[in-house]
């Protein structure tokens, strides 16, 4: 009877004790791959990066071409996708609540959300590459826009679903249509979560390589035409970690360390954003 | 617009109400639909640009193990096989580490601790696959090299049986590292998914198994996970899903080599990693189809672990609404 008791008081520590060192392990990667960013990172940010073109290799450059590139891409990926991931998620929120069409939509939106982002490369270049018979940066935004949709669909609808009803019935009783309600009211209740679901599709966005490969691909020099390649930092990062060169990689780990801080902050900024409306309310 | 509608007689501005009412309506249903047909078109795409190798080489193409662009032969056994390794090894690691940190945040951690732990947990799912590619082969993969490999092949490459797994010249990358790092960065999901499921398990339950006298673990192992055990399994699988089609970091540490070995420490490839590195150097009509035959199939594979996922997870949200 005791022996009993002690086994069970013994798996229990034990397994607690497994418990806390798998957060450890779990939390160990995190810093030990922030402390590889900046130790190799910090030291090779400095001015250039954000005035001088990607360099051939052994001569001095930044890497602006690639920042701007990205920054036109992203913005373009979540103007195109932002809205219609909104539209769809007001779909299934207001509209679609007895339909067949939207448990059907809600599924494959699931899917196309967690669908690996290099079939959308794939899908983009069979699209639009192959059809203007080059790469380009329009090719390099919609790749990027599919995968801002699912992402703002999801937390879209979720947010849409938090607003009670009483509050779309009071507008509706003070005889409002319902396109008014939605975007005087309901859309107004959940801006925070609107919001905070956008932030977290550019986040998700700034840092995606795989559906850029074969269709944005890259541009050594200055260009903010849409219509030829485009440079762009994950592409870049890629592209230069992989060659031979020290210079290159060195812009690499600088790359790395921006990108990856600026993805970090908008994150946290994201859940402060959604956990100050949370506790005003 | 707005001014224009209440300016106008009470009759025309309920007209124009009404009107806007289907507009609007009609206008979210087609993109909902649009949604849908994303999906449709990435799948109509990829047969239609599969066609041609699946004509030529008919079933042997997932038999074969040849990939040869120069005599125009593919197989896409190498890749699957090393896709569905690598994964499986990842799910083995991942695993038990996102059921203790699951445990961790829902039942042991202060309540101070657990929301910075969940946080950091989930920064690990917001940095770049990239970036685990640059670090895996920049700073894991020479440690692992000099220090582990060696150890490990001189103490368990021996042994029989598993012995074979373990071979081979410590090059720091190969399958087992992709696959550690695939574990890493799965980690986060499946362990947010399981601290989700974790949460909805009724209080009276849990308060009712400490009240016989239970264990923390009696009533992690013997109430929380019977009760959870759809959803968990939704969670590996939505794991799973992601290991599949991981692609930038696995294409640095893998070694990209065309074979199929037995040693974990050998070079070998993923559907996805294959992808990344051929797929603009494709020339001709049977090369660039073979790619995309192989990327139908990793759409196929995740799509299908995917919708179990969501299937197992929707069956534990339904039970609770009964129960509840």
């Amino acid at each position: 009877m005791v022996n009993l008791y002690r086994r069970r008081v013994f798996i229990n520590y034990f397994n607690l004790t497994v418990s806390v060192l798998t957060t450890l392990f779990g939390l160990f990667w995190l810093v030990w791959l922030l402390w590889t960013l900046l130790a190799n990172g910090l030291q090779w940010i400095h001015w250039d990066l954000f005035t001088k073109t990607t360099p051939p290799p052994g001569s001095d450059g930044g890497l602006i071409n690639a920042i701007v590139g990205s920054g036109i891409m992203t913005v373009l990926g979540v103007a195109i996708g932002a809205p219609v991931g909104v539209m769809a998620a007001t779909y299934l929120s207001e509209f679609g609540r007895a339909s067949k069409l939207a448990p059907v939509v809600r599924f494959v939106n699931d899917i196309l959300l967690s669908a690996p982002s290099i079939i959308i490369g794939v899908f983009v270049f069979e699209l639009i590459v192959v059809n203007m018979g080059h790469f380009s940066g329009w090719a390099g935004a919609v790749a990027l826009a599919l995968i801002v949709i699912p992402v703002v669909v999801r937390t879209t609808e979720d947010m849409l679903r938090l607003v009670p009803d009483t509050l779309r019935e009071a507008a509706a009783a003070l005889g409002a249509p319902q396109w008014k309600v939605i975007v005087h009211v309901v859309y107004r209740a959940a801006r925070a979560g609107i919001l905070t679901g956008v932030m977290l599709a550019i986040a998700r966005i700034s840092g995606e390589t795989a559906p850029l490969l074969f269709t944005a691909l890259n541009n050594q020099f200055w260009s903010t035409d849409m219509n030829q390649p485009m440079a762009n930092l994950p592409y870049v990062i890629f592209q230069f970690a992989m060659s031979p060169y020290d210079d290159w990689h060195h812009l690499a780990w600088a790359g790395a360390l921006l990108i990856t801080f600026s993805i970090l902050l908008l994150n946290i900024l994201a859940r402060v954003v959604l956990r100050e409306r949370k506790t005003s309310r | 617009m707005d001014r224009q509608v209440s300016s106008s007689p009470a009759a025309t501005g309920l007209h124009r109400g009404a009107h806007l009412d289907s507009l609007f309506r009609g206008a979210t249903r087609v993109f909902a639909a649009l949604v849908f047909a994303i999906v449709i078109g990435i799948l109509i795409s990829l047969i239609i640009g599969a066609y041609p190798a699946f004509q030529k080489f008919g079933f042997g193409f997932f038999t074969s193990t040849e990939w040869n662009p120069v005599t125009e032969q593919f197989g896409a056994l190498v890749a699957i096989f090393g896709t569905l390794v690598t994964s499986t090894i990842a799910l083995i690691i991942a695993v038990p580490v996102s059921f203790g940190i699951a445990m961790f945040t829902t039942q042991l951690a202060p309540v101070w601790l657990k929301r910075p732990i969940a946080t950091a947990v989930e920064l690990l799912a917001a940095i770049p696959s990239i970036i685990y590619g640059i670090w895996g082969l920049f700073v894991f993969a020479p440690l692992f090299a000099d220090h582990v490999q060696p150890w490990v092949t001189d103490h368990l490459g021996n042994w029989p049986l598993v012995g074979a797994l373990f071979q081979g010249p410590p090059m720091g990358i190969g399958m087992f590292t992709a696959s550690l790092i695939l574990a890493i960065m799965i980690i986060p999901f499946i362990a947010a998914v399981m601290r989700d499921v974790f949460e909805v398990v009724p209080a009276s339950l849990t308060e009712s198994a400490y009240a016989l006298g239970s264990t923390t673990w009696e009533v992690v192992w013997n109430i929380i996970l019977p009760y959870t055990k759809a959803g968990v399994v939704g969670g590996i699988m939505l794991g799973l899903g992601r290991a599949l089609g991981e692609t930038m970091a696995v294409t640095f540490v893998i070694g990209n080599a065309h074979n199929i070995s037995a040693s974990l420490f050998m070079p070998g490839n993923t559907i996805a990693s294959t992808l990344a590195n051929e797929f603009t150097e494709a020339t001709g009509t049977i090369y660039p189809s073979s790619l995309i035959a192989i990327g139908l199939i990793l759409f196929l594979i995740t799509f299908v672990v995917l919708a179990l996922a969501k299937l197992l997870l929707m069956r534990l949200t339904a039970r609770e609404g009964t129960r509840s």
